[in-house]
């Protein structure tokens, strides 16, 4: 591992421009991991320490203790007296800037201390409580059946209704084939936003608002897949298309048992990308799905940022998981996206 | 097993046209090989056959049935291509079984079948690998196997061999004899390889722009091309030829006919001597061994052109003639070809 962090650019010792190499990709690697990071610590924060000023790192709370005579545990606090002693103390209540605090060790002495003169005592926790909770509280499990029954539906049907597209531009030649190309690649140039409403208009008039499917059947073509496959499916020869003709294989089987076996690499691409979009997904959500039963996992949390109060706690834990299998695709699919791409976009 | 008939068989593309009215019949069981020179016409002509295009004009007949609108999967033709075209994806059992497949024969019939056609061509250890992991020669093997497992009425080989190096592709073209010896199927083969087509055809068809030069066996070719252009095709070393002319103002006492314009000789048919009425001014000298190829100018061969024809001479065993050397030759008049000034073959003047 120090070894790969240590690489240079061949000589034995560090050349200036392998410092300026490491510096870039640390700057980098600090840009993009950063936030993630930050999101992943602040979602084990407590509520309390969230709100905290100034914010901290690690996840601190600060450490209560049982005291008898008192039901609730209280909060521990360093206090200096004016001989300069130090005393761990346990804050009973607050009035100003006062304080009526007790040694844990002997509860039946309250004194009075000024605000100033102690410090709270912290210790790192994790709240692990903002996950497990999550379960619970907001019908987590259905969002999340949603969304991913919404991702996985509609990556196999842009797999194959894309990869139908472009077998026949790429295979086929007929009439008006370009033109069919051209078009598929114009609706690119149109930006999402703008067919919002007549998308909303149609699945209106369908009958699928409120239904898992209006969100699924507007998102299965897409023109970057279809382009992405046809640019691969080119690479195919067409001689093995003509081998399995003189096999007796009827189209469909030449389809189903050579070309799509053969544009593995450019499906894994596509579907990673499907994967991507269908699950961070949100305004046709947003537009399609009103009521809460059908909601994703993103409109889920969009719906935990209310009007007057917002539990950022659970915000941030919902948040990070919402990340998770976008991660693992990609870390498991990375291989894929690289060489995919590059043999896909290079004839 | 089937016999072929085609008939004014014509295919355009858009305005240019490649075949030019093809007519031809392949018998029951033969060997058949399409030669000629890149560009001609001879793989468009296996491809309308095999019915991957359709033909512009003309009928195509196999066994007797006008097959013009049967696809190319129902005609029982099988082909190998010339990049073996096969499916990378699948094992070399998988490849061999797929056409029997999509024909729905139940398993155990296609594994009886596959495994015969792989112990026909020793591929019996290699059933389970996948084609990038098999050498040229034991994927031709493969793709020959992929075409003899589902028994057609009719092969079609599209330059099979021209993908291998030259030492496999001579143990290639005896294994493919000995394929059909066995089979006793029809067999089309296009070849642009002169000797391929010498050595496994029962008949070649010489093919130029779309046009048939001759059909024939190899020998009658050789023997009786019937024009400059399969004189000039057919045999290695190439034939030579020179302008009539030359024999006529030559000492010659060879009798030509009137009117010879090209006259072509064989450069394995000349005879060097000193008695040879003809001078001849050697340039290169290549020493094979066994034999010698001479290569050089006929003296008088100039023409109108002012270029003397090239001339090529092999004679048996080592020479001791060097380049720059002029030595005498004369020509066995039975050896002689005579053609016209359109290039067709004239009859001989001894017959």
């Amino acid at each position: 591992m120090l070894k790969f962090l240590t690489r240079s650019r061949g000589f034995q010792r560090f050349d200036w421009t392998d410092w300026l190499s490491y510096l870039y990709l640390s700057v980098g690697l600090f840009a993009m991991f950063a936030p993630i990071v930050w999101l992943v610590m602040s979602s084990l924060k407590t509520e309390s320490a969230l709100s905290q000023f100034p914010p901290t790192f690690l996840p601190y709370t600060q450490k209560t203790v049982q005291v008898a005579g008192f039901d609730k545990p209280l909060p521990l606090f360093m206090t200096i007296d004016d001989q300069g002693v130090q005393r761990p103390m346990a804050q009973v209540r607050r009035i100003g800037i006062m304080a009526t605090m007790v040694d844990p060790a002997r509860p039946d002495a309250p004194i009075q201390v000024n605000i100033k003169d102690r410090k709270p005592v912290n210790e790192l926790k994790f709240a692990f409580g903002n996950y497990t909770e999550l379960f619970g509280k907001f019908s987590f499990g259905l969002y999340l059946w949603n969304s991913v029954f919404i991702t996985v539906v509609a990556t196999l049907l842009t797999l194959l209704i894309n990869s139908m597209a472009a077998f026949a531009l790429s295979k086929y030649k007929f009439q008006g084939q370009k033109t069919v190309f051209v078009l598929i690649i114009a609706t690119l140039m149109i930006p999402p936003t703008i067919v919002l409403v007549p998308v909303f208009l149609v699945i209106n008039s369908v009958g699928l608002l409120n239904s898992l499917w209006g969100v699924i059947l507007p998102a299965i073509a897409t023109p970057t897949g279809v382009f992405l496959l046809r640019q691969y499916m080119l690479t195919i020869p067409d001689e093995l298309l003509e081998a399995a003709r003189m096999d007796n294989a009827s189209e469909w089987r030449i389809y189903w048992k050579i070309v799509l076996p053969l544009s593995a690499p450019a499906l894994a691409v596509l579907a990673i990308f499907s994967v991507m979009w269908r699950w961070n997904d949100f305004l046709l959500p947003l537009i399609v799905l009103s009521r809460s039963e059908f909601f994703t996992l993103q409109l889920a949390l969009n719906s935990f940022q209310g009007e007057l109060n917002t539990q950022w706690n659970y915000l941030l834990a919902m948040t990070v998981i919402t990340l998770i299998p976008i991660t693992l695709v990609f870390a498991f699919l990375q291989k894929y996206i690289t060489t995919g791409i590059a043999s896909a976009g290079v004839k | 097993m089937a016999h072929l008939e085609l008939s004014r068989v014509v295919k355009r593309f858009d305005s240019t046209t490649i075949l030019h009215g093809i007519d031809l019949r392949v018998e029951d069981g033969e060997f058949i090989v399409f030669v000629g020179p890149s560009g001609c016409g001879k793989s468009t002509l296996l491809r309308v056959i095999s019915g991957l295009e359709s033909p512009t004009a003309g009928d195509i007949l196999i066994d007797g049935v006008n097959v013009n609108t049967v696809s190319a999967a129902h005609r029982g033709c099988a082909m190998v291509f010339q990049s073996y075209a096969l499916y990378p994806h699948m094992t070399v059992y998988d490849n061999m079984a797929f056409g029997l497949e999509n024909l729905g024969e139940d398993k155990a019939q296609i594994q009886a079948k596959v495994q015969s056609a792989a112990a026909q061509l020793r591929l019996q250890d290699l059933l389970q690998r996948k084609p990038t992991q098999l050498s040229g020669g034991q994927r031709q093997r493969v793709a020959i196997g992929r075409a003899i497992v589902r028994q057609p009425k009719l092969f079609l080989f599209d330059e099979p061999l021209s993908n291998l190096d030259a030492e496999l592709r001579v143990s290639m073209r005896s294994e493919l004899r000995e394929l059909h010896a066995r089979l006793q199927a029809t067999m089309v083969y296009v070849t642009h390889d002169q000797v391929e087509a010498m050595t496994l055809a029962d008949r070649i068809v010489v093919l130029r722009d779309g046009k048939i030069e001759q059909v024939g066996t190899p020998l009658a070719l050789y023997n009786r091309p019937a024009n400059v252009f399969v004189a000039g095709f057919i045999g290695s070393p190439r034939m030579n030829f020179f302008p009539a002319e030359v024999l006529r103002q030559s000492a010659g006492s060879l009798p030509l006919p009137a009117n010879a314009h090209t006259v072509g000789l064989r450069p394995e048919h000349v005879l060097l001597g000193e008695a040879g009425p003809l001078e001849y001014r050697v340039q290169q000298v290549e020493q094979m061994g066994s034999t010698s190829l001479l290569r050089g100018t006929l003296a008088g061969s100039a023409g109108e052109s002012q270029t003397p024809a090239h001339f090529e001479v092999v004679s048996n065993g080592q020479t001791t003639v060097k380049a720059g050397q002029t030595v005498r030759l004369s020509m066995p008049p039975a050896a002689l070809h005579f053609f016209d000034e359109q290039g067709a073959r004239l009859q001989e003047l001894t017959s």
